[in-house]
């Protein structure tokens, strides 16, 4: 009897465990809507509406796609080396990856922004920065290639940057950890953070033609992290915003000892009083080391330069240059709306989403509506003064927003995983959507221009998990595209990413697609060890460096048969492809060779240097399938000893006489 | 001057025109012959101006090397040398004509200009049995019986490549002109024998 009475207890527990499980709300699954499919497919053959080009993060590239289908087409490589593509082990393209700490092969591509005309992308360029060594890059979007990387002084990781005034004549570099100048005063105890450790903004020209980079001027700051920041457009040109952290400066356990203040900055700049200051000469001129490299496309050669002084102009020195608007906690994104009137500050920590209006802005400065102490000699504006409202209740962990063309923001949410839409004037949530999981940055199409394109917005997810099969411990980043042309976001689409995309842009195929090169003109191309056409291959001893004038065309190169090469010498393969066709590269790599293969576009000259270590026949071939005849396209070297009697010899197609 | 040998206003003028259009074909494309692959979805196209080649010959060329096929050179042309002469002094003989307006003269214009026609076709359909049929016996591709001729006018399928060849606007004047020129006589003949009916 007693017995029974306790196997009843125990079925009790177990319905009433089993029935609370089941009150366990279900996980992600798929909530995707019935003809997403249809809305993401792209036939074969047809094209993509947008080029999404995404920051590769730690791989140190950038990834160009296409939206809707979210088909990669190609990585770029810009702060790392590529193997794949020659990049970094070319003698052309070793200058790119040049600093003042010599070469370095890796960085961490962080965002990209792309070169606006009034304030739309113009479909030139693309910005990038690093954010290990500091660095910005220019990629050219005529040829999807890096064409040229700034070093900048001053700067412990760039990652403020590489965000870009309305008509991108600077783009912003500034610096997430700050540290003292550059120099030998830069040996100090850590611990005296507050008195010696700087930030720097540097605003660096872009020429409106060749859009080639100058670091025009620094502003120095009290020690800060910058984070990031957003250029003021329409009403607002002329102002720069950026959100900063650690107001504690704090330079020990960030995570507890930077979260401590309720708020912290919005730093709002009047770039275009800056730039006044800088050109009547009210900077300091500094001397530092950063390099400039920039690739030639006639040469097809990369060249790398040490500068040796910047501008610099002390935010403190100046009454009207900058001031600082309280933001709660810790803010990532800070956003300024299409019309220019509204900055969104977006703090990690916080559980609102402080809007920030520019008209209000300008009258407290007007009106002198300040706190009653500076910070670090920079005004503190009044948070009620500058505020046009809040978000309540928006969701956990905001860190980035972008805008739509029908007045709302979207706001991404790392810590309760989801994106929010809501409306600027009224400050209402509209819709919210779960994404797939613990979004970063997101990007509406145009989002950050004055005429957002709307239509899609793509989340870039910091955990994968379940998304895709799994592939043991590393998961690719995966993004996911919405639909937001509707009142509901509608998620249409998951897609893996290379490395970790912090920021991307998407651009109307339109703007790009026709201006893309298709071949390099031979007749254009000055590299001084080009070989025009086969009657110019060759090969030249000059003491120990041996020169090869190679030429690549379908399905041979000439000469193909090299003998007289000795241990000792180094050997530099001039390649040059003189195929004039679209799409027809080829590629050369030889046994031993200590770096990667070279990629050769039609009309391109690219040099692999080849050091041989033993004495032997080495085969050549081409790597990249070029014709039916792709296998048959390869050579020997002959390497004898140092010394050796057997003379420079090279042909293709015949039988040489052994110079023996 | 019998009344009846002279032509009438309107073929005069119809002649003095044509003359005129065959200078401008002496600058023009006159024969086109196109390639389709599936690796050349935008095409390949070979044209022929009365004096050069053009169009992607280099491409053609270094595909051509496969097959055997000898790479086309300008050079190796006399036609280039005097077609645009050939073809000036029929511009020349058409105004000619149409000035003096002689029934006779432009029969033999007409005949004049059907010969050059069938003979530059003739030489043009020789040039390609030539470049189709003598081919280097150490071509990395031999297909046993084939021959890469490409059509005179028309579409012929080359092993992965479709050849498309049609005159091209130069072309299209030439054949406009001969039109014109055998209405005129034509017409001529028409309106001769109903003014001997008369």
């Amino acid at each position: 009897m007693k017995r029974r009475k306790h196997l009843l207890w125990l079925l009790a527990a177990m319905v009433v465990s089993i029935s609370f499980s089941a009150c366990k709300p279900r996980g992600a699954g798929s909530a995707v809507t019935g003809n997403a499919a249809a809305r993401t497919y792209v036939p074969p053959g047809q094209y993509d509406e947008f080029y999404n080009f995404v920051s590769g993060g730690f791989s140190g590239q950038m990834s160009v796609y296409g939206l809707p289908s979210g088909r990669l087409f190609r990585v770029i490589p810009v702060f790392s080396v590529d193997p794949e593509k020659g990049w970094g082990f070319s003698e052309e393209t070793k200058p790119m990856l040049e600093t003042s700490h010599g070469f370095i092969p890796w960085d961490d591509l962080h965002h990209i922004e792309a070169s606006f005309t009034d304030g739309m992308p113009d479909g030139k360029w693309m910005f990038a920065n690093s954010n290990n060594t500091p660095r910005l890059a220019r990629i050219d979007l005529a040829t999807h290639r890096t064409a040229e990387i700034i070093e900048i002084p001053n700067t412990g990781g760039n990652h403020c940057s590489p965000f870009t005034t309305e008509n991108s004549e600077y783009v912003i570099a500034a610096t997430r950890f700050s540290v003292p100048p550059d120099g030998p005063g830069g040996d100090v105890p850590i611990s005296s953070y507050k008195e010696n450790f700087k930030g720097h903004i540097s605003f660096v020209r872009v020429d409106k033609e060749t859009g080639e980079f100058d670091i025009a001027f620094q502003l120095k700051t009290p020690g800060l992290n910058f984070d990031l920041s957003s250029a003021g457009k329409g009403k607002s040109n002329g102002w720069l915003f950026l959100s900063c952290y650690n107001s504690e400066q704090a330079h020990t356990l960030l995570e507890v000892s930077a979260s401590q203040n309720d708020k912290d900055f919005i730093l709002a700049i009047n770039w275009k009083k800056a730039e006044e200051y800088f050109k009547a000469g009210r900077g300091t001129k500094q001397a530092v080391r950063y390099a400039h490299n920039k690739y030639n496309e006639e040469t097809h050669s990369a060249t790398s330069e040490i500068k040796t002084e910047v501008t610099v102009l002390d935010v403190a020195d100046f009454e009207d240059l900058a001031y600082l608007i309280p933001c709660p906690k810790s803010p990532h994104g800070t956003d300024v709306n299409p019309t220019g009137e509204y900055i969104i500050g977006s703090g990690k920590l916080a559980a609102l989403i402080p809007v920030f209006s520019f008209d209000k802005l300008q009258n407290a400065i007007a009106n002198k509506d300040f706190e009653a102490e500076q910070y670090g000699g920079i005004p503190v504006v009044k948070y009620e003064s500058a505020l046009h409202g809040e978000v309540e209740k928006p969701g956990l962990g905001p860190l980035h927003t972008e805008f739509d063309d029908k007045g709302n923001a979207y706001t991404s949410f790392f810590v309760s995983s989801e994106i929010v839409k809501w409306n600027i004037e009224k400050l209402e949530v509209i819709d919210r959507q779960p994404t797939y999981y613990s979004v970063g940055h997101l990007m509406v199409a145009g989002g950050n221009s004055k005429k957002p394109y709307g239509k899609y917005l793509v989340a870039y997810n910091k955990i994968t998990k379940d998304r895709f099969l799994p592939t043991g411990p590393e998961l690719c980043h995966a993004a996911q595209l919405f639909d937001i042309s509707g009142e509901k976001m509608e998620l249409l689409l998951d897609f893996p990413t290379i490395g970790e995309p912090h920021y991307a842009q998407a651009v109307p195929a339109d703007l790009i697609k026709d201006r893309s090169v298709k071949i390099y003109d031979i007749n254009a191309n000055k590299h001084p060890y080009i070989a025009k056409g086969e009657s110019e291959a060759r090969v030249e001893r000059n003491g120990n460096t041996v020169h090869v004038y190679l030429t690549t065309i379908r399905s041979h190169f000439t000469p193909d048969n090299i003998e007289g090469i000795q241990l000792g010498d180094e050997v530099y393969f001039h390649v040059t492809n003189i195929e004039q066709d679209w799409d027809m590269p080829h590629g050369f790599a030889i046994k031993g060779a200590g770096n990667s293969e070279l990629l050769v576009m039609p009309g391109e000259t690219q040099t692999l240097k080849w050091v041989p270590d033993r004495t032997g026949i080495f085969p050549m071939y081409c790597t990249d399938f070029c014709s039916a005849l792709h296998q048959e396209m390869s050579g020997y070297v002959r390497v004898s000893p140092k010394g050796s009697n057997v003379q420079l010899a090279f042909s293709t197609g015949v039988n040489p006489s052994a110079g023996e | 001057m019998k009344r009846n040998d002279v032509i009438i206003k309107l073929h005069r003028a119809l002649l003095i025109v044509c003359g005129l259009a065959l200078f401008a074909v002496i600058a023009l494309p006159i024969w086109r012959i196109e390639l389709d692959a599936a690796q050349y979805p935008e095409g390949l196209e070979l044209l022929i101006y009365s004096y050069k080649l053009d169009g992607q010959v280099d491409i053609i060329n270094g595909l051509n090397h496969y097959i055997g096929m000898r790479t086309l050179h300008a050079d190796d042309f006399i036609e280039f040398t005097v077609l645009p002469y050939i073809i000036g002094a029929y511009g020349l003989a058409f105004i000619a004509v149409g000035a003096v307006g002689r029934r006779k003269l432009v029969n033999m214009l007409f005949v004049a200009f059907l010969l050059f026609g069938i003979v530059a076709m003739v030489d043009f359909w020789m040039w390609e049995y030539d470049y189709g049929h003598h081919l280097d016996p150490n071509a990395p591709i031999k297909v046993p019986g084939m021959a890469y001729q490409p059509p005179l006018i028309g579409f012929k399928q080359l092993l992965n490549f479709g050849a498309f060849s049609i005159p091209a606007v130069g072309g299209w004047i030439f054949v406009v002109c001969g039109v014109l020129l055998a209405y005129c006589v034509f017409a001529e003949w028409r309106l001769a024998k109903n003014s001997l009916k008369s």
